[in-house]
């Protein structure tokens, strides 16, 4: 069986850090404590002068709602994020989606 | 609905106060023993789809915060020397209603002023009790030329006799699988970024959505922003020169011959004269004003033009611009003669849902709710509407710019009153922020009903009421789309919902008011959709119009479905959309769009530009903060903790600033501290930075107002608003400023 992982598809993660609430909310962490955290790229481009672009990361702190996954709902970050671009899964079946989908990052937490 | 462990979820609707934005979102809230513990998107709710905003996830710090306020406070000490008492809300009534009486029998009923913020759950009890008291003085006070979503509003029902918005399936639960939905190709998004909010009725990721789905984006804006990185063409505009930009792409489109002939020539009038006009705008020419390349113009325009569907999402600054109306009615015209109005994925007509008012967004809802001649008697006295017909004619809000310069002078009649709402005015929209503080506190009596203190609480309450949020009430909301209901899930403290004290104080002030509790009132304005309150909870607190219903798209000026005759055709004079405007001409504005500078700039004052070389740019919305809330919700707040100033690295070369530094933004008008944030996402000649900032860390007493002077942007954004019209111009956008060292 392999492990379990988020694909983020960060050509449509708009920074709104919802993942960031979600997970503070599901964990009841503290300020300061999160399993994920939104960082930002703002950059000059080849074909635009400035590109600006958001990827989550999945910190240490992150089980991937291993509580939520055993009550058949999917983890808070991936279920609420607005863009729609987290997916959660196993391993090898995340690999298959990122081979169909443009600028994305598998974590494997 | 129960769950395990003594849970009980509530579907609800979320508008108001907690999340704050204008949105529908259907959210689940989890209460246990009586208190909320958790919130989570709704995947039945087909605004959002099972998502959700940081702020609607931060409700449980929100609700349970220990700022949060209670209970009725009077005011013990002097104005703003922040000592209050707790009081009950029997002796808080009472109070207010001798008070209000007494000012009523002795000035008049127009000498209280009702003051209310953004657009939420607010508009509708606050109207209510203004027009109860029978005061016409309903204004967001302080929001400089009611330069937020009225002016585009006004120009629309002008022009149109509808409103309409951008259709990304919104009105269809269906949603994206609805066959008769389809993509827009080319989205234009004019000064907006709407994924950090749900602006007036509209999910600001439908537009990532529709991306994903193969819409191509325009993008109108003078910052970087992840939509304008992403966009084919991202035209970096000019603050303040929207108007001149719509009327050049109006050019290419007329004499390129890219409209839609069939749909202009069956359902536009004066299309004749627009051709005319735009001739004074060739590109060249609205190049040089707008800073952007004339071949971006020209692409943008072809590209807009010949996709079908094609759809413009529009943002507040078209309101901010000098004579915002005028400005709002280019972009209107951009849609109409392309034929994109009510058609799948176009801009489709957007009416209350099932016709159900909640706050009223036109004169003829205003009409509805309290008559003819109420209205009629109203408008004598409303300020401004002697002075702009344009006030007069579309709406009920008073002339706010008027309404500050009023309780200043006396002129015409005294302002001896305020009830100020859900509306951190001091911290918040008040252009000539220092003006409205010294203006508000010369008042006899000041009731501020709100959740937390706030800088305008501390200042100016005599009477503090302590409001609920959507969590905490029972309310219900129909802007557009869906019906949506609130329901009430816990209580907090002695909190109220806006309603319930609204409708408690109507009653005290007026023996004839026609309902006793919100239920009442709700239940029979719910009535023209043959449901009632229960009905719309059981349905999972949200319902869509059925098919055939007027506020259901599509092509419903042929079927005459919008006119009152029933006849095909839209519900102007001339039963066409009117390009040459004869709402405006009878207004005394001018029929046609024109471009006019802003009042300060490298064009109109040139002078001022060289000793303040910056255009500031204020009022981007945030992920994180709703206008001046959540400064204090921890979860919130910690993704942003400081006020920053975007500058471009040349400029903070130029002015030997460094990334981190504390500094001035100052003019004429005086100096504000920001945080430099050194980036690329601002143009060299324009610095950017958040609107509303005030630090409930700090001590709230006078004179430090929670730091509301250091950090209050609006002090240095002059008035009164830059329009003819008296709508649109509230210089948010276009201020000149320069950095200053502190302590220099």
């Amino acid at each position: 069986m392999s492990k379990f992982g988020l694909l983020i598809n960060y050509e449509y993660c708009t920074g709104c850090h919802t993942c960031e609430v979600a997970c503070q909310q599901e964990h009841s962490f503290d300020v300061g404590k999160c399993g994920i955290r939104v960082t930002e790229h703002v950059y000059a481009a080849e074909k635009k002068p400035v590109a600006v672009d958001y990827i989550p990361f999945p910190t240490e702190l992150c089980d991937l709602c291993m509580k939520r996954y055993n009550q058949g709902e999917l983890p808070a970050c991936v279920k609420h994020c607005q863009s729609f671009c987290m997916s959660f899964g196993k391993i090898n079946d995340l690999v298959e989606k990122m081979d169909q989908q443009k600028r994305s990052a598998l974590f494997a937490p | 609905m129960n769950g395990d462990n003594g849970i009980q979820v509530y579907p609800t609707t979320t508008w108001s106060a907690g999340a704050g934005c204008h949105g529908a979102c259907g959210q689940k809230l989890y209460v246990k023993d009586g208190k909320l513990i958790k919130v989570e998107g709704d995947e039945n709710a087909s605004w959002n789809q099972g998502r959700a905003c940081p702020r609607v996830l931060a409700m449980t710090q929100y609700v349970y915060h220990p700022d949060r306020l209670t209970q009725p406070l009077k005011r013990v000490g002097n104005r703003g020397e922040g000592k209050f008492e707790p009081i009950s809300w029997d002796e808080a009534f009472d109070t207010c209603e001798a008070k209000l009486k007494d000012i009523r029998e002795k000035h008049g009923a127009e000498s209280v002023v009702f003051a209310q913020g953004t657009g939420r759950d607010v508009g509708g009890p606050i109207s209510f009790l203004c027009y109860n008291y029978g005061s016409p003085n309903w204004v967001q006070l302080g929001l400089s030329g009611q330069s937020c979503y009225t002016p585009r509003l006004g120009a629309m029902k002008a022009t149109i006799g509808d409103f309409c918005v951008l259709d990304a399936s919104q009105f269809s639960e269906k949603r994206y699988e609805d066959p008769e939905w389809e993509v827009p190709k080319v989205i234009i998004v004019w000064g907006q970024n709407p994924p950090p909010t749900c602006p007036d009725g509209f999910f600001g990721h439908w537009i990532v959505d529709c991306m994903q789905r193969g819409s191509k984006i325009i993008s109108v804006d003078p910052r970087h922003t992840w939509m304008s990185s992403r966009a084919e063409y991202h035209l970096q505009i000019r603050p303040g020169t929207d108007g001149a930009l719509a009327l050049g792409m109006l050019n290419v489109i007329i004499n390129e011959k890219l409209y839609d002939k069939e749909f202009v020539e069956k359902w536009c009038y004066g299309f004749d004269e627009l051709a005319e006009r735009v001739q004074q705008y060739p590109v060249d020419k609205v190049s040089k004003i707008t800073w952007i390349p004339e071949e971006l113009i020209i692409e943008a325009a072809r590209l807009y033009a010949t996709a079908k569907p094609a759809a413009i999402q529009w943002g507040v600054p078209i309101c901010m611009n000098p004579e915002g109306t005028t400005v709002a009615q280019a972009i209107t015209q951009l849609w109409s003669i392309t034929g994109n109005i009510d058609v799948p994925g176009g801009n489709v007509i957007a009416r209350p849902s099932h016709g159900v008012t909640t706050y009223p967004y036109s004169t003829e809802e205003l009409v509805g709710l309290y008559g003819q001649e109420l209205v009629d008697k109203l408008n004598k006295v409303r300020i401004g509407c002697n002075d702009y017909p344009m006030v007069k004619g579309f709406r009920g809000w008073a002339q706010p710019d008027m309404v500050i310069d009023q309780i200043n002078n006396g002129k015409p009649y005294p302002i001896k009153g305020a009830w100020i709402q859900t509306a951190n005015i001091l911290g918040g929209q008040a252009a000539r922020a220092r003006l409205h503080y010294e203006a508000l506190k010369k008042l006899d009596f000041v009731v501020v009903v709100d959740l937390f203190h706030n800088p305008t609480s501390m200042a100016l309450a005599d009477i503090v009421l302590p409001a609920a949020t959507f969590a905490e009430k029972e309310s219900f909301r129909s802007w557009w789309v869906p019906l949506g209901v609130m329901q009430k899930t816990v209580q907090v403290g002695d909190c109220k919902s806006d309603w319930e004290i609204n409708i408690e104080m109507a009653n005290r002030l007026n023996p004839n008011c026609k309902y006793k509790n919100p239920r009442e009132l709700i239940n029979d304005r719910l009535s023209v959709a043959n449901v009632t309150f229960d009905d719309v909870v059981k349905n999972g607190s949200q319902m869509m119009p059925p098919e055939g219903d007027p506020s259901r798209p599509y092509r419903r000026h042929e079927k005459g479905l919008l006119r009152a005759d029933g006849k095909p055709g839209f519900t102007t004079e001339t039963g066409k959309v009117e390009l040459y405007c004869k709402a405006y001409e009878s207004w005394g504005v001018d029929p046609l769009p024109f471009f006019r500078e802003p009042a300060q700039g490298p064009v109109s004052t040139p002078e001022l530009f060289e000793k303040y070389p910056l255009i500031m740019i204020t009022g981007a919305r945030s992920h994180l903060f709703f206008h001046s809330e959540h400064r204090g919700i921890p979860w919130l707040r910690e993704k942003n903790p400081e006020p920053y100033v975007e500058v471009h690295p040349e400029t903070a070369k130029e002015f030997g600033v460094y990334d981190g530094e504390w500094i001035h933004l100052e003019n004429d008008m005086g100096k504000v501290k920001r945080k430099v944030r050194i980036s690329l996402r601002v143009h060299p000649k324009m610095v950017h930075t958040l609107h509303s900032w005030w630090k409930p860390e700090l001590k709230g007493s006078e004179p430090d107002l929670f730091g509301v002077w250091d950090y209050q942007i609006n002090q240095i954004v002059p008035g009164p608003q830059d329009s003819d019209s008296g709508f649109g111009g509230g210089q948010y956008k276009t201020t000149l400023c320069r950095l200053a060292k502190i302590n220099d």
